[in-house]
């Protein structure tokens, strides 16, 4: 497939280059023309789609600012006045920063323990021979292919009668098991991919193999600890069906349940604009981020997924 | 390097593995062995009833209802997930306008903003996601009605999630817009990888847009296009696809058991219904699924590599 070996089949186009064209020949007329109707249309398509993705988000950020009455009779009209009320009131009466709180708590603690956790199971199975490895390889991936819902229901149970349940230790325990099969699939691929003689060096000079893996490895696989950490930031912060099943005190409630049930409880209290103002205020926050780490965030994600 | 090798890699693997075995691998082991029995979970007394379960789950026309839809799922949403992406991420990468003097293939201007947009609903959790569209799907006074109201078709009002059978293709619509944007970026990065001489070639040998994307860009992207075929159907068949039904349609599961899943079957039966055992019995026809979902996927995508 190498342009040089390609005849030509346009007689006008023989011999000339490729990139280089000296003036609108016959078909290469017809061929800008094209090209000229597929960029209207793609620019079409293209757009079409992007206000399908901002339209929903925009309507909740207006939606959050307006009175209750006006949601209802006109879901579209702009907000009389910026009802920032809304916001304080979700805030505060609807438990929206306890839910943050509790999410922030989570997810930081099983963000580390993952990263740390993973990491030292990756590093061992990247790095050594041992009966048993790519057994414990598999048996960590195979994780990722599996309906987690058939293991919930026993592990509900398991978590009871550890006395983990409706715990914040307890989720973040659970939330690093489940977190555990990609870390270890993405960062075993990557510490294979790291030189081997710095590690060597440093233990010839009599360094423990501990030692040798937080104060060298570790610094050296820094970009792909940031790549897994921020995909599994995302999805701990984003998890609904593992809070739902073993997480059901209403006051350990992280983010996105106590959204959902925002909503269930606002069918008899009707306070919907508190829960758009709750929704918007859960939505910012990542958005905001991802805009600004946007080359991180779609690298971090996008990873796992070409190699 | 042999030094307390062995003593490193148990103090190494322990806790993760011990973590790993507890949480995730033996529930598995458990709720295999809990299908054989008439446990309610309510209750820690249960005998082996051998396969009744299983028998009960052949007769029960939700579940059956469930299965379908799952198999709905896993069919529907991979094809226009990624057909869509393929196509946006094709427009994006070689709609662009033919510059003088520039190569004869060229992205669209604005390319990068249309990948940061598409992105959006990726960084959002699935469950905020649904929870928005609940609300835009409203008859009376939702966004969506509102704008067919807007726009003259004042007839057009569909209930939406009312509706049994609008219902599962309302909350699969919600799945595709969430799950778009990460393909198109993607398969982006994937297309712009591919030498550009490829396309030249192909359009001097008089190949048109659509040959040279079914016969150049898509055989060479083929590897990420299976894989992701396999994680959007691993995602309809499990958390996501419980995620949005759970919260967005009325029952959840209705009207009328329209759009009860699988996993959310699971769920209900569990926790609901206090019938842990039977609940357990459709999760292991749930794995069965998902597994023969992603056995066929690589069996059927299964071409020679091509090296570029």
């Amino acid at each position: 497939m190498k342009t040089a070996e390609t005849p030509a089949p346009v007689p006008a186009e023989s011999g000339a280059s490729v990139v280089k064209v000296d003036g609108p020949a016959g078909p290469r007329r017809k061929e800008k023309k094209q090209g000229a109707t597929l960029n209207v249309f793609s620019h079409a398509i293209l757009i079409i789609w992007a206000i399908m993705v901002v339209m929903p988000l925009l309507w909740a950020v207006m939606t959050s600012f307006k009175d209750d009455r006006s949601i209802f009779r006109s879901p579209w009209s702009l907000p009389d006045r910026l009802h920032f009320d809304n916001w304080s009131r979700a805030w505060t009466e609807a438990n929206m920063s306890d839910y943050f709180l509790n999410t922030i708590l989570v997810v930081g603690g099983s963000l580390i323990g993952t990263l740390v956790l993973g990491s030292m199971a990756a590093y061992v199975l990247a790095r050594f021979d041992f009966p048993g490895n790519r057994f414990i390889y598999f048996l960590f991936i195979g994780g990722m292919s599996f309906p987690i819902m058939l293991a919930l229901v026993p592990l509900f149970y398991v978590v009871n009668n550890m006395g983990l349940l409706n715990t914040i230790h307890g989720l973040i325990l659970v939330y690093i098991a489940y977190s555990l099969p990609f870390t270890v699939f993405f960062l075993t691929a990557f510490f294979r991919t790291l030189p081997t003689s710095v590690a060597e060096a440093a233990f010839v000079d009599g360094a423990s193999h501990t030692r040798t893996f937080f104060q060298i490895m570790m610094p050296m696989a820094k970009p792909g600890l940031i790549s897994v950490g921020i995909f599994n930031f995302l999805g701990q912060w984003n998890q609904y069906m593992l809070p739902t099943v073993l997480n059901t005190d209403p006051d350990k409630r992280v983010l996105t349940q106590g959204l959902v049930q925002l909503a269930v409880s606002q069918g008899y209290k009707g306070d919907w604009s508190g829960l758009f103002a709750g929704l918007v205020m859960a939505m910012l926050p990542v958005l905001a981020a991802y805009i600004v780490f946007q080359r991180q965030v779609v690298q971090g994600l996008t990873a796992g997924a070409l190699k | 390097m042999q030094h307390g090798k062995y003593r490193f890699i148990v103090g190494f693997l322990a806790v993760p593995l011990g973590l790993y075995a507890l949480f995730v691998v033996w529930p598995f082991i458990q709720s295999i062995y809990y299908s054989f029995t008439d446990w309610t979970g309510l209750s820690p007394e249960f005998k082996m009833v051998g396969f009744d379960n299983y028998e009960r789950m052949l007769d029960d026309t939700i579940f059956w209802k469930s299965l379908q839809h799952s198999l709905l799922f896993a069919l529907v949403l991979p094809v226009v997930t990624i057909g869509l992406a393929l196509f946006f991420a094709f427009m994006i990468n070689v709609g662009g306008r033919h510059r003088k003097g520039g190569p004869v293939v060229t992205g669209v201007r604005g390319s990068s903003f249309y990948k940061i947009v598409y992105f959006f609903p990726q960084v959002l959790s699935i469950a905020i996601v649904a929870l928005l569209f609940a609300f835009a799907y409203n008859p009376d006074s939702g966004a969506i009605n509102s704008i067919l109201r807007g726009i003259g078709l004042d007839s057009v009002q569909p209930l939406w999630l009312g509706d049994p059978d609008l219902a599962l293709w309302a909350v699969m619509a919600v799945l595709v817009w969430s799950t778009v944007g990460f393909f198109v970026v993607l398969f982006s990065a994937g297309m712009a990888s591919i030498p550009t001489e490829m396309y030249e070639a192909a359009l001097l040998d008089g190949a048109g847009r659509a040959t040279t994307f079914f016969r150049v860009t898509l055989p060479l992207l083929w590897d990420t296009v299976q894989s992701g075929w396999i994680y959007v159907g691993i995602l309809a068949l499990g958390a996501e696809a419980f995620a949005v039904v759970q919260i967005m349609t009325t029952g959840p599961g209705g009207p009328d058991y329209s759009t009860t899943v699988m996993v959310l079957y699971v769920y209900q039966k569990a926790f609901r219904d206090g019938q842990a055992a039977y609940a357990t019995t459709i999760g292991v026809a749930l794995l069965v699924v998902t597994l023969a979902f992603a056995a066929i996927v690589m069996r059927l995508g299964r071409r020679e590599r091509l090296e570029y």
